[in-house]
């Protein structure tokens, strides 16, 4: 083995990497911006309409049966064939009042309750306990129960609707009335404000963005204990939509009837979703790329 | 608490024998304290010496163990930290303890002493650092309190902001006449804006020096580096300069 004089190291600087940033017109060829805006065309709901799409050409093909998963346009056609029929209208009002009903009673118990168990100890101890109880209780599983209390009448469907809102916000209201910043309650006190501005000016704004978590929750419950009162015994609405089509096996309008449902819940999440936006504008806001 | 007829005297504070614990922990040692009406005092001392705990006694939001502290009832605290609201304007910070017709007004007035006049209606969180401290004080003087207690006020401002708020803090202090008492770490801070500055040690005032200074004196002079030697060596930083 013959040895090998090492060659002595480079001794120029490694050559410099740069990253550089312009402006962001500059460097977007209007081809990219197109692209960029075809990427998510529909936002958030790109996904479900890209399955929708998907579900309708396994339709058409043939790969679904159309008993199983009918087409959506079948199912939109048998929404339709329904409206013409005079059953629609009436049955989205009976349930749309069913829910409102439910949600007000709900809601008003639930925030009462969740401002009075976040401002006071005494709040706490009243209600707590109570709700933590309740809360593991699964919704469904008090429908029974209900049944044979109160019949099975619209009081027991606007109850199970209400008892699956107020809960959510009641917990969410109060966790948010505590967590808010004591710093800055600190500071209120030690500023001269009254209790009742304390209230006012801190602990209820600095709940706010927690009371909307509610809300969303408190609204997507409602919902749930919407279908399940309905679907168990109803002459009307959605729910008895839903059931008579499936005792005739008439699969698109239980599709349809499901569509209402989650068109009611997408509705009540972009509600909430616009409320943030307006009632929340003072927060340093986040957002992804 | 109990409200009582203020003594005609000149004291605003009046701190006697207080003992604060936590624990078995003594962080006040009966402590003595007075300042006088428009008096503007700096307590001096290394982290963990009792200042803020002390501070907060005379706010009111802390109870002492033993002793007594008389306060004026009208005061007023200026935070480390900013503590605005975020969901409430500028203006709103500034009235948040004060009621009746005329608050925005006073509002107003007072945010065109700090300089923040035309940021009346922004958001807490598109201000500065330095704004945000100055919409505190606002806060703290817009119910022409008696006292001003400041708890470090500028010690997360970086130098620059700082230099502008100890001209602020003087002229304000000139102006509405409180009784203040700032509490800090900076030896410089203190010398360029106390009357009186007392350095603490072991949850007792240890040392008090009072300033007579003028203002180019306190920025540069003989006499202010002789204080600021004696001042490092209450704190235990002798040799450093």
């Amino acid at each position: 083995m013959t040895a090998v004089l090492e060659k002595p190291l480079p001794t120029a600087p490694r050559s410099l990497e740069v990253e550089r940033f312009v402006a962001r017109a500059a460097h977007r060829s209007p081809v990219r911006r197109l692209l960029s805006r075809l990427r998510w065309p529909l936002g958030i709901y790109t996904t479900p309409a890209v399955i929708v799409l998907a579900w309708e050409l396994a339709s058409r093909i043939g790969l679904l049966a159309e008993n199983t998963a009918p087409a959506p346009t079948r199912i939109l056609h048998a929404g339709y064939e329904l409206y013409q029929r005079g059953e629609l209208v009436p049955s989205v009002v009976i349930s749309l009042e069913r829910a409102g009903a439910g949600l007000a009673l709900g809601l008003a118990v639930g925030v009462t309750a969740g401002v009075l168990g976040g401002l006071l100890r005494s709040g706490e101890y009243l209600f707590n306990g109570v709700v933590q109880i309740l809360h593991t209780i699964p919704l469904l599983a008090i429908l029974p129960l209900m049944i044979v209390w109160f019949g099975i009448d619209e009081l027991t469907k606007v109850l199970l609707i209400s008892f699956g809102a107020a809960l959510p916000m009641y917990l969410n209201l109060f966790a948010a009335i505590r967590g808010v910043d004591q710093r800055l309650v600190e500071m209120a006190r030690s500023a001269g404000a009254s209790r009742f501005r304390q209230v006012a000016r801190v602990l209820l704004p600095g709940a706010l963005p927690g009371f909307l978590v509610g809300l969303r929750f408190a609204l997507a419950y409602s919902v749930l204990g919407l279908v399940a009162a309905e679907l168990v015994n109803a002459d009307r609405g959605i729910g008895f939509l839903i059931s008579r089509a499936q005792t005739y096996q008439q699969t698109d309008q239980v599709f349809f009837g499901l569509m209402i449902y989650a068109v009611l819940g997408l509705l009540a999440d972009q509600f909430v979703r616009i409320l943030e936006r307006v009632l929340l504008s003072w927060r340093p806001g986040f957002e992804a790329s | 608490m109990s409200a009582i007829e203020a003594p005609a005297t000149t004291a605003a504070v009046r701190v006697l024998d207080v003992v604060r614990r936590f624990g078995d922990r003594t962080v006040l040692h009966e402590l003595d304290l007075v300042i006088d009406r428009s008096e503007f005092v700096v307590l001096l001392g290394p982290s963990g010496c009792g200042k803020s705990t002390l501070l907060r006694l005379l706010a009111g939001l802390d109870l002492p163990d033993g002793g007594t502290v008389e306060v004026p009832r009208e005061r007023a605290i200026v935070f480390q930290g900013d503590r605005l609201l975020p969901w409430q304007k500028v203006w709103r910070n500034v009235t948040i303890g004060l009621s009746g017709s005329g608050a925005r007004q006073r509002a107003l007035d007072v945010l065109g002493e700090v300089g923040l006049a035309d940021r009346a209606n922004a958001w807490p969180k598109t201000l500065s650092g330095g704004e945000a401290q100055r919409v505190a004080l606002a806060r703290a003087l817009v119910t022409e309190p008696d006292l001003v207690l400041l708890d470090e006020p500028f010690s997360a401002l970086d130098a620059i902001t700082r230099l502008h708020m100890h001209d602020l803090v003087r002229e304000l202090h000139r102006r509405h006449g409180a009784a203040m008492l700032l509490v800090t770490h900076d030896v410089a801070e203190a010398i360029g804006l106390a009357d009186r500055i007392l350095v603490m040690n072991e949850g007792r005032i240890g040392s008090s020096y009072s300033v007579c200074l003028s203002e180019e004196d306190r920025r540069s002079s003989q006499a202010r580096e002789d204080l600021r030697g004696r001042l490092l060596a209450d704190l235990g930083l002798a040799g450093r300069r």
